[in-house]
């Protein structure tokens, strides 16, 4: 109809998911204390395991790596429920879904912006709560890296999740009730990539497969979010 | 000799049609667990190796299968719901969860009271095993969500969005949990492959169907209640004699 | 073969009929549940058709 298109309205599509994200962030620095209780959670999870099974050196630095990786696995699954939950009362999540923007790219850059606020945290906190069981420097870095590449993979899964759960009681341990089985080849390939550094084993078929994951997560997580927010929104 | 199938797939119709073919599934599933039984234990020979313990076999085989196979014609049920919107395909899924639930527990624990004689455990972190438990989380996961929502309609639809995403990756957690275990176990465990006389698969096979017209019946029956429930609004639900005081 | 022969499966006795047992009792709860539930959801539904015809009644 309007043969001018408003250029206010022509985002492209990396401005779109900038936007998202921006927007995102922004709100949740108004509650920080949310995001650093995530954070709080890893570490005294992870600070547990010592005391729970006792400070033998050599047995704390073989678990290290699935400790912090069942930690992180168990503090993306407490930010969950924030996602969509704010958007979806204040009526947001319904302009969204009416906006003409394709809802897989809103969707992604809300996917972001959570892994932003929990996963690379936990990331950059690792290797301090590595420290605290004898991880060796390479062991370390392999830990980082499986989790770059593994946390996004909680948090595209687990927004499928959260979409599901969108706004009914008991979300929060029915989110991960829903996620957590779907999470276990992350976790597998991530803890193997790190013992498979400690072991002396080539690292590169885990951190490959767990890119692959991540790839095909990118790839259908974001549609299907879309679609399992449609079906609760309706 | 046309049959309109599509007069099936109304809920009306199908709860009368379902009430006629439960009791054909579940008398013949007595039969057959009978005579599966008694090839399997009366006619099938004490296992060289494993001596009278290897008779679990009969049970845990097939209870593994349907536990496998309901979930795929669960997800496939839940799937053609969620597509084409047909809410009395969405009721057999929701039918279909708790049994292939069961069978899945069956699984687990025939396999352990056999493992803890031929491996001196009860529970090996063999992929077979592993999958197993995380289909029954799965199963778990499915029925949860649905119990979960009130409106019928919704809980379809998202507990078949939950079904198909977990069929698409049970194939991935199985794979990605044999390579863990070939890494950490290598070979500790080892599933003897003897060869099978013809009466234990006879026997195993009967079970198996047995299982299947188990699970039917069961089923059927399940999603009559499940009809009437979210039917009851309607005329024909209203007009049915066994409704009447 | 006597039966308590058979019932012992030389030394396995307790594994599979512990295995048989329990999926029989299994088999036994779920039909129970079932047949339960079919009769509350018929309960219901009489429980629904009174309470409209209290209402038609009194309008």
């Amino acid at each position: 109809m309007n043969p001018k298109p408003d250029n206010k309205n022509r985002l492209s599509l990396f401005g779109l998911l900038g936007l998202v994200i921006s927007r995102d962030l922004m709100l949740a620095m108004r509650r920080r204390a949310d995001v650093l209780t995530t954070l709080i959670f890893f570490v005294m999870v992870v600070s547990l395991f010592p005391l729970g099974v006792g400070p033998e050196v050599d047995m704390l630095r073989k678990m290290a790596p699935g400790v912090v990786w069942v930690a992180a696995l168990l503090s993306s699954m407490l930010s969950l429920n924030r996602m969509f939950s704010a958007d979806y009362i204040d009526g947001t999540l319904e302009q969204m879904l009416l906006a003409p923007q394709s809802m897989s790219v809103l969707v992604l850059g809300k996917i972001l912006a959570h892994w932003m606020l929990s996963g690379l945290p936990l990331m950059l906190m690792a290797p301090v709560l590595g420290l605290q069981f004898d991880m060796s420097g390479q062991a370390l870095w392999v830990l980082v890296v499986s989790l770059l590449l593994g946390t996004p993979i909680l948090s595209m899964v687990g927004a499928v999740g959260a979409a599901l759960t969108l706004g009914l009681r008991g979300g929060g341990v029915l989110v991960s009730l829903l996620v957590l089985p779907l999470c276990i080849p992350v976790l597998i390939f991530g803890t193997g990539a790190v013992e498979a550094v400690t072991s002396g084993m080539e690292i590169a078929s885990h951190l490959s497969l767990l890119g692959a994951l991540l790839v095909l997560a990118f790839a259908f997580t974001p549609w299907v979010t879309a679609m399992a927010l449609r079906i609760s929104m309706e | 000799m046309a049959i309109n199938w599509f007069k099936y797939s109304a809920p009306s119709t199908f709860y009368w049609l379902a009430g006629k073919l439960a009791p054909w599934f579940a008398w013949p599933s007595a039969v057959l667990f009978a005579v599966g039984l008694y090839i399997g234990f009366f006619v099938a020979p004490t296992d060289a190796q494993q001596s009278e313990a290897y008779r679990i076999i009969f049970l845990h085989v097939p209870a593994s299968i349907m536990s496998m196979f309901i979930y795929l014609v669960m997800a496939c049920y839940a799937a053609v719901g969620l597509i084409f919107n047909t809410r009395l395909s969405s009721m057999m899924a929701s039918a279909l969860a708790p049994t292939g639930a069961l069978f899945a527990f069956i699984s687990l624990w025939t396999g352990a009271l056999w493992g803890k004689p031929m491996w001196g455990t009860w529970w090996v972190w063999d992929a077979r095993l592993t999958s197993e438990l995380i289909l029954l989380f799965l199963y778990f996961g499915f029925i949860a969500l649905h119990a979960s929502i009130d409106d019928p309609r919704r809980a379809d639809r998202a507990s078949a969005l939950l079904a198909i995403i977990g069929s698409v990756n049970v194939p991935i957690i199985y794979f990605s949990v044999k390579w863990w275990n070939t890494l950490h176990q290598g070979s500790t465990v080892k599933f003897t492959g003897t060869s099978m006389h013809a009466a234990m698969q006879q026997a195993m096979f009967t079970v198996l169907v047995a299982c299947w017209f188990y699970a039917i019946a069961v089923a059927l029956a399940r999603v009559r209640s499940i009809i009437l429930e979210r039917e009851r609004n309607t005329q024909w639900v209203a007009e049915l004699p066994e409704a009447r005081s | 073969m006597n039966w308590g022969e058979f019932f012992a499966m030389k030394g396995y006795g307790f594994y599979v009929w512990g295995s048989y047992g329990v999926a029989l009792l299994i088999f036994i709860i779920e039909i129970v549940l079932v047949r339960h539930k079919r009769n509350i959801t018929l309960q219901q539904l009489r429980l629904l058709r009174d309470a409209e015809k209290e209402e038609e009644g009194t309008t």
